[in-house]
């Protein structure tokens, strides 16, 4: 049984797992700013929406102040998480360490700057940050977790069911690489088209009637993703086609990361999940041409404001 | 001989105002803009920049005042072809009807109401800046050629662009003017959305080697289509765009699509590369990555509704 987690970035996705594990181990949060970890220690972390409760935890910005945990999470942003990931080296040798960020290649990132064990992960649950000590718990759907290096599936197992008890929902799997790939494909399609577009998730992604309409984008577009899938030997876990249909039936009209980021003029994860899935497709030499054409405009509008 | 420019924004006012300078033309314009209509019948049509001129002319944004006139100049944006056409269509029923609009497709909309039908494509450019008063901003050639199924005479056709020629816009009549007409088209198509989904001026697209490489992309499949029907262009919309990037030329210009988008304006998209995709299917030619830019397009007009 896990006893103590630290969630390293704390942005929605990591205040939901520390808010929500601080009621069933202990939890502390490496922050990058010193308002942050100075809110949390004072007035503890708020968690509204699908739950409601404020629980106590400890916060820093140096892995020094804080107690060696026995697992990891790192839930900062893909843009964030090398700088994140130097901060920790040389920390918690002990520890196991799960990646959340979206796309592919945020273990190897992490796994460059120190021997831990490590797990890897994708979450399909989102959340409001409202403060540095206030989250809402927007959509409750589960995080997939999985082994990577130097952890076996009774490890991911050991963690899944930790975050289950916490209150947020949780899958196991011996072999993540279907699932992660199904969430690549979806995401590098559903967050570029919609950056592009200024559209939410919502029904236009899955119109296919008129020659025209963005549904036969992204159909094409999914089609691209499942043929790197199969050149990479990987078969999906569910179709990303069928989550995009059923994304959009939900009539919560979900805004992308990638469209946020781009309306605030932030840098996007464009790198890890449309970057990762055209090198991917390099890798195996699959022409991905549509993919590449939303890679290149999604760096362009970055340019543009950076 | 009496013209009537239908349209009279920017390129409809280069055409009434340069027309107006001569004595054997009468210059009548229909334009939807009161304001625009009123200024023109009490003080001119005024140019600036390019050229320095005012012309005299009748304008009426009241179709049922229109005489019978020699030739028509179609010059609204690309969706506003069929109501403008179905409004003046009587004041041509001896005439010949010609087009100077962007993208393609309007000749056919055109010869649905009036007999005899001129293709054209311009090249001048500018902006209305106050009703009555055009800024002139490129100046640029004209060609008018027959609409095939329903073709003006040729003698009609050299008659225009003769007069054309004589008021200050220089107009070629050719026997065939689909060759510049794709060329322009497939320049527009290949330039404009991309700079209008990535909000960056031409010249910061070509700058960008993997934009440019995506700008080339769109180019040849829109080659592809103009040849499949037997469509010589004129020169290679590649050299125009190059062209077009000098900082001396259009490097910092704003394509029009950019500013539709910025001002969450109807583009003319369907025109551009919905056009070039329409064709592409009669002719058996696949055009995947206009289909992509299209979706995009209408996806970001779309997001204007939420």
């Amino acid at each position: 049984m896990i006893r103590s987690v630290c969630v390293a970035g704390a942005g929605s996705i990591g205040s939901l797992f520390a808010g929500h594990l601080a009621r069933v181990a202990d939890v502390s949060v490496l922050t990058r700013r010193a308002e942050h970890a100075d809110a949390l220690n004072a007035n503890g972390l708020r968690v509204s929406g699908r739950s409601d409760f404020t629980v106590r935890l400890a916060a820093a910005t140096d892995p020094d102040d804080l107690p060696e945990p026995e697992l990891v999470i790192l839930a900062c942003k893909g843009t964030d998480l090398e700088p994140l990931a130097r901060r920790l080296a040389g920390h918690f040798p002990a520890a196991t360490v799960m990646t959340v960020q979206n796309g592919l290649g945020a273990e190897e990132i992490v796994g460059a700057h120190g021997d831990w064990p490590l797990l890897s992960s994708v979450t399909f649950m989102s959340g409001t940050r409202h403060a540095d000590d206030h989250v809402e718990y927007v959509l409750d759907t589960a995080t997939w977790i999985g082994p990577y290096r130097g952890s076996s599936g009774d490890d991911a197992r050991a963690v899944a069911g930790l975050i289950a008890s916490s209150g947020l929902k949780a899958e196991a799997f011996d072999d993540l690489r279907p699932a992660q790939w199904s969430k690549l494909i979806f995401n590098a399609t559903v967050n570029a088209v919609a950056a592009l577009t200024g559209l939410p998730h919502d029904f236009h992604f899955a119109q296919t009637e008129e020659l025209s309409d963005l549904g036969l984008l992204v159909r094409d577009l999914v089609d691209e993703g499942k043929t790197v899938a199969a050149a990479a030997g990987v078969q999906l876990w569910e179709d990303p086609w069928e989550m995009n249909v059923l994304a959009t039936q939900r009539g919560h009209r979900h805004y992308p990361s990638m469209l946020e980021d781009v309306e605030a003029h932030r840098p996007t994860e464009v790198e890890l999940i449309t970057g990762a899935l055209v090198r991917e497709a390099g890798r195996h030499a699959v022409p991905v041409p549509l993919h590449t054409a939303l890679y290149r405009l999604v760096r362009a509008k970055e340019a543009g404001y950076s | 001989m009496r013209v009537c420019i239908v349209g009279c924004g920017a390129v409809g006012s280069l055409f009434a105002a340069n027309l107006a300078q001569l004595d054997d033309v009468e210059v009548w314009a229909y334009d939807a803009a009161q304001a625009h209509v009123d200024a023109i019948n009490e003080h001119g049509l005024r140019l600036s920049g390019a050229g320095e001129i005012t012309g005299r002319l009748r304008a009426t944004s009241d179709a049922q005042e229109l005489p019978a006139c020699d030739f028509g100049i179609v010059a609204t944006k690309a969706m506003h072809t069929e109501a403008a056409i179905r409004a003046t269509a009587h004041a041509f029923a001896e005439g010949c009807v010609a087009t100077v609009q962007n993208g393609i497709g309007n000749e056919e909309v055109l010869a649905a109401h009036v007999a005899h039908v001129i293709r054209g494509t311009t090249f001048p450019a500018g902006k209305v800046v106050a009703p009555g008063h055009v800024q002139w901003d490129v100046k640029g050639d004209t060609t008018l050629g027959p609409f095939e199924p329903q073709p003006a005479p040729a003698a009609e056709i050299a008659r225009l662009a003769d007069a054309c020629t004589r008021g200050g816009m220089p107009t070629h009549a050719v026997a065939d003017a689909r060759g510049p007409q794709w060329r322009k088209v497939i320049f527009n198509a290949s330039t404009n959305p991309v700079g209008a989904l990535t909000l960056l001026a031409h010249g910061r697209v070509c700058e960008r080697p993997d934009l440019r490489a995506l700008v080339s992309g769109l180019v040849d499949e829109g080659k592809a289509v103009a040849a499949a029907q037997g469509i010589e262009l004129d020169s290679d919309p590649e050299a125009l765009i190059d062209h077009a990037a000098k900082p001396e030329v259009a490097y910092h210009h704003k394509a029009s699509m950019l500013q539709d988008v910025e001002a969450c304006r109807p583009t003319e998209i369907d025109y551009l590369n919905g056009g070039i995709v329409r064709f592409g299917r009669e002719h058996g030619v696949p055009t995947p990555l206009n289909q992509a830019i299209w979706a995009l397009v209408k996806g970001v007009e779309q997001s204007w509704q939420q």
